[in-house]
């Protein structure tokens, strides 16, 4: 069971809505389809993103996966602690937030998935 | 029979043939041929070749050719330079196939060897051109050059920057490699030279080359600050022995430094083989080109090396790759290495310095004969200028010498001195100048240089312990012996690899490629000097067109993938002379090799991507419905026959058709060529182009790494496109640019290709493409009891090669792919290939070479860790403390006084009993591949890492 707390996209992002702000991550199911996570590459703050935009790339030993934003907005945090520890991903997923996101349109948030939804979509 | 080569080629004696026939229930080689491959693309005749010669006929016959070739004194430069190859390095690396027949070392525990010496090439090329990081090599100088300006391009923050400003002073076949390169991507190339030329936003960044085309050395600070106060890159065309006395231009601000290694004892080889080197700044590795060796360490904790980053590369990233690129020159990366290990820097400094006062030498003695010296600055290259017939007259002179000078132009000629020219060369060379004159004096040997104190270098380089210990032929041997002693060739067993074709490379084919006439041949010496080379060449093109049913073959390309890109342009080329330059899509299979759609992209081509079936079939009703969809736009489908899943689809004449019906042409990617020679082809198939990897097929080996070769046959409408050469009358009337840098690619090994279709002849490679398919079907038949086999034709037969599915037994024990390649190693193999075409999955090609036994002995290992498995199901060995997932098991683990494990030590090491009369021990256990990647490190640790 996922955490109830966070939102989820079909690919294998997380969110979570807090104050004004979306922290973005992966999921435990796509760290593990990863297996060892070696670079996570990060956007600049400030960049625009669109919902579903490819906001960086994630790479393991045999494999690299886009990384794409649940939400469109300004990225106004990046988790510059993923440069030197980029295991922390596969050790604590949901608790290792990627980017935050000043989110623009709210009504985006409705059309993603909960905990159920994506736990179903993962079986 | 017994003393014909087919016969020391093929495995199998040929009572074997009949118990393996039994074993695959065959009634007959061709019966089981007939089950394999579809009635209809079987040749009706056969090859149309002579037949195969012995090895001592073949050898008569190539001394005759040699003969044809004559070898003078070159002194061309060009990038390309004579070079004294120290014996011990030609017997004990060059000419050893302990060192030459390894394939890449994507199994790093059966690798230490030679990652350990292209980690010294790394740390090598890092010093002397004064950057952070150097790759493992690259195919040649030119190419390395186009993937800087492609590295520049991309680190560019704006993607509308799209031009190169290029110094006109660089080498014309690089210049033809850039422009090749850079038109399909939307680049522009300013010819301008740097030091002064305007740098707008548009310009995303420079290459320069110092020495210089003339040979005069370039300030190149002042050019990098005007470059990056502009926000563009530089990049720096090198020579490695100049570097060692000249200021590195990683330490004037470059950003990549590229060049040849090949004057650091690697023969000229009439172009190749030879290992470009690439250099960068550590913040740009992640988007550099090419192999990289870094160093992590094994489960133990040890120290241990393994290719970083692979997910730069096109096997992982396809399209999106940092370049085509596969292979490496590893063979030659690690001839120059040992070159640097064995003279060190002070030995290396001291060939420079006699370089340089001969050359400082003679531009004085020249000057006092009334030449105009007019290189203000230089290292080994003088140019000198004057009348036309004076220019002339001293071309006759020299050529009669037998010497070779480079006349770029009528009213000039240029001078490069290497470390094979002693003081009788030079007054041979200075005679020459003289002419007439009697009083042409050289000065006293010294230390004069034409390099200005501004430009010397004083930091140090090759610091390291390893380039400073081993400088006695019996140090260098034995260091040689120990790196080698790590690793598994085909001298020490049966390297399954699929999709490798790892066959023999016989002694006979080898030889030639270390014969001085050979050899010792420049790139660009006068075309009458290089008639045996010539003769070779066009009969080995006969030969191939004859294999591929094609009209014509370019030898060009240096590698199966620049392969891919060559047929590619050619093909845009033909469309473009038909008005429909507008055709750029690519279509290509689900299941095709990574390089195909990297390469579609280098290409200027958008890829899309064809459906595979659930039997790994090409979906035809896909293809109909993507060829039609595109049928304004299509330029090619990308096929590889038989398939990547080793498999003749037996649709293969009617996707050809679909393709060809909407505007299309087909390219064959040659990979599996090994299962079609003399029994279909290219042609008969329907295809329009093919490459052909010669290091696969036709007995190139595989040195560890590369060197390869790429050739493509092309169909007669085809033939007008193949490319040509700035300095080299080569390919059709309307040929593409070069896609390398010599005219026919890495030459000399071009030799041991013509050796294996001369001494097989043709009916002898038919057989041996039969009897490949045989020992894939043994294996098959053996082993198919114990693991799945994916994939196979209607009658239940696979090609050359078979895949074995290992997704169920993981599901079921935990025990994965990579555990049993692991495995294998305590048993003594090299694993086969790993999780390629299909994850979770062992693709093993056995080729025609393999013996029988040695078969049987693989099917044994591979029962026997079966078994292993078992063990693992049953609850009887533990899940995760077992031979399996602790492999491999070195010795220093095995005889350790403590021992925690639930198995025996003998069941760690001596699995099976034949290996208590022959073992090979993994000298780490398993790498920790995720460590080496997150603690990035590719130079040789410093010493106290040791410790």
């Amino acid at each position: 069971m996922y955490p109830t707390d966070l939102k989820y996209t079909k690919d294998h992002e997380w969110v979570r809505f807090d104050g004004g702000e979306a922290a973005v991550g992966i999921t435990d199911f796509a760290q593990r389809q990863l297996g060892d996570v070696v670079f996570v590459e990060l956007p600049e703050v400030g960049r625009q993103l669109k919902q579903h935009e490819v906001f960086g790339t994630i790479e393991s030993v045999k494999a690299v996966s886009e990384l794409f934003s649940p939400v469109s907005g300004e990225v106004v945090a990046v988790n510059g602690d993923l440069g030197n520890h980029p295991e922390r991903v596969n050790n604590a997923a949901h608790e290792t937030w990627m980017i935050k996101v000043r989110p623009s349109v709210a009504s985006e948030a409705d059309a993603l998935l909960d905990s159920a939804a994506y736990t179903e979509l993962t079986k | 029979m017994s003393d014909t080569f087919t016969s020391r080629h093929l495995g199998p004696r040929p009572d074997d043939i009949a118990d393996m026939l039994a074993v695959v229930k065959a009634p007959s080689l061709e019966a089981l041929i007939g089950e394999i491959i579809p009635a209809d693309i079987r040749l009706a005749q056969p090859l149309r070749l002579d037949a195969g010669e012995t090895e001592h006929g073949y050898h008569q016959h190539l001394r005759r050719i040699a003969a044809e070739n004559r070898v003078c004194r070159s002194y061309i430069g060009l990038g390309y330079h004579d070079t004294i190859t120290p014996p011990v390095i030609q017997r004990n690396v060059f000419e050893n196939p302990g060192w030459y027949t390894p394939y890449t070392p994507y199994q790093a525990e059966i690798a230490q060897g030679r990652l350990e010496s292209l980690l010294n090439f790394q740390t090598m090329v890092s010093d002397l051109t004064g950057m952070e990081v150097a790759n493992a090599s690259l195919l040649d100088e030119a190419t390395a050059a186009a993937e800087a300006m492609a590295l520049m391009f991309r680190l560019h923050k704006s993607a509308a920057a799209k031009t190169m400003i290029v110094s006109p002073k660089i080498f014309p076949h690089v210049k033809d490699v850039l422009m090749v390169r850079a038109r399909p991507l939307g680049m522009a190339l300013r010819f301008e030279d740097p030091a002064t030329a305007a740098f707008g936003p548009e310009v995303f960044g420079v290459y320069v080359q110092s020495p210089d085309d003339h040979g005069a050395l370039v300030d190149l600070k002042p050019i990098c600050d005007r470059a990056h106060a502009a926000g563009a890159m530089v990049s720096v065309g090198s020579d490695l022995l100049t570097l060692t006395a000249i200021v590195p231009p990683g330490d004037a601000g470059a950003d990549i430094v590229v060049g040849n290694a090949q004057r650091f004892g690697v023969p000229l080889g009439y172009g190749g083989p030879h290992a470009a080197f690439f250099a960068t700044r550590e913040s740009f590795v992640r988007q550099a080109p090419g192999r990289i060796i870094g160093v992590s360490q094994d489960s133990k904790g040890r120290r241990a090396y393994r290719m970083a980053l692979q997910t730069r590369e096109q096997h992982i990233r396809r399209e999106k790759a940092t370049s085509n690129i596969c292979t490496a020159q590893a063979l030659l990366a690690n001839i120059s290495a040992f070159y640097a290990v064995y003279h060190g820097p002070d030995g290396l400094k001291a060939i420079a310095a006699r370089v340089a006062d001969q050359t400082a030498r003679l531009a004085e003695a020249a000057a006092a004969e009334g030449w105009e010296q007019v290189n203000a600055t230089y290292f080994d290259t003088l140019r000198f200028e004057g009348d036309a017939a004076k220019v002339a007259s001293l071309r006759v002179a020299a050529e009669a010498q037998g010497i070779n000078f480079r006349y770029p132009s009528e009213r000039v000629v240029q001078v490069s001195l290497n470390e094979t020219a002693n003081e009788a060369d030079l007054a041979d060379v200075l005679r020459i100048f003289a002419g007439a004159s009697q009083h042409a004096k050289l000065g006293e040997p010294g230390q004069r240089t034409g390099v200005p104190a501004p430009f010397r270098r004083s930091s140090a380089f090759l610091t390291h312990p390893v380039f400073n210990k081993h400088h006695s032929e019996t140090e260098i041997m034995r260091y040689i012996r120990h790196l080698e002693h790590k690793d598994i060739g085909l001298d020490t067993a049966m390297i399954p690899l699929g999709s490798c074709t790892m066959k023999l490379n016989a002694a006979a084919e080898m030889m030639p490629v270390t014969w001085p006439e050979f050899s010792r041949m420049h790139p660009f010496v006068p075309d009458s000097q290089a008639a045996g080379y010539r003769r070779m060449f066009m009969e080995l093109e006969e030969t191939l067109a004859v294999i591929t049913g094609f009209a014509a073959v370019s030898l060009q390309p240096n590698s199966g993938a620049q392969g891919e890109f060559a047929g590619l342009l050619v093909i845009q080329a033909y469309h473009a002379s038909r008005g429909q330059g507008g055709r750029r899509v690519a279509l290509i299979p689900q299941s095709a090799h990574g390089t195909n759609p990297a390469s579609a992209a280098m290409a200027g081509m958008s890829v899309v991507i064809v459906a595979c079936d659930d039997q790994g079939n090409i979906d035809v009703a896909d293809l109909q419905t993507k060829a039609k969809a595109h049928r304004d736009d299509l330029s090619c489908l990308m096929v590889t026959y038989p398939s990547t899943h080793g498999v003749f689809e037996d649709r293969i004449r009617e996707m050809c058709e679909i393709v060809h019906a909407h505007g299309g042409q087909v390219y064959m990617d040659g990979a599996n060529m090994n299962a079609q020679v003399g029994l279909t082809s290219p042609a008969n198939i329907g295809a329009d182009v093919c490459h052909l990897n010669l290091h696969k097929t036709f007995a190139i080996p595989h040195g560890g790494g590369g060197p390869g070769m790429g050739p493509i046959g092309v169909a007669k409408h085809l033939a007008p496109f193949l490319p040509g050469h700035a300095l080299v009358k080569t390919g059709g009337p309307a040929a593409i640019q070069a896609v390398s840098a010599a005219p026919w690619g890495s030459a000399s090994i071009l030799l041991i290709s013509y050796g294996y279709t001369r001494m097989l002849g043709g009916a002898g490679m038919t057989e041996a493409t039969r009897i490949a398919m045989l020992n894939a079907n043994y294996l098959k038949a053996r082993l198919e009891a114990h693991y799945p086999v994916l994939y196979a034709g209607k009658q239940g037969r696979v090609a050359h090669e078979l895949i074995f599915d290992l997704r169920p037994l993981k599901a079921k024990t935990g025990i994965d792919e990579t555990d049993v390649a692991k495995r294998l190693m305590d048993y003594g193999f090299h694993a086969p290939t790993v999780s390629f075409p299909v994850p979770g999955t062992l693709m093993v090609e056995p080729t025609e070479s393999e013996p029988k036994e040695e078969l049987d002995r693989f099917c044994q290992a591979m029962i026997a860790i079966r078994a292993e498995i078992q063990a693992v199901a049953d609850g009887t060995a533990d899940p995760k403390d077992n031979v399996l997932k602790n492999a491999p098991h070195t010795a220093e683990d095995c005889c350790a006084t403590e021992w925690t494990h639930p198995y025996s030590r003998e069941n760690a090491a001596f699995p099976v009993p034949e290996l208590r009369h022959h073992k090979y021990w993994p000298p780490v256990s398993r790498v920790d591949n995720p460590f080496g990647d997150r603690n990035l490190i590719c130079a040789c640790p410093p010493i106290e890492a040791y410790a």
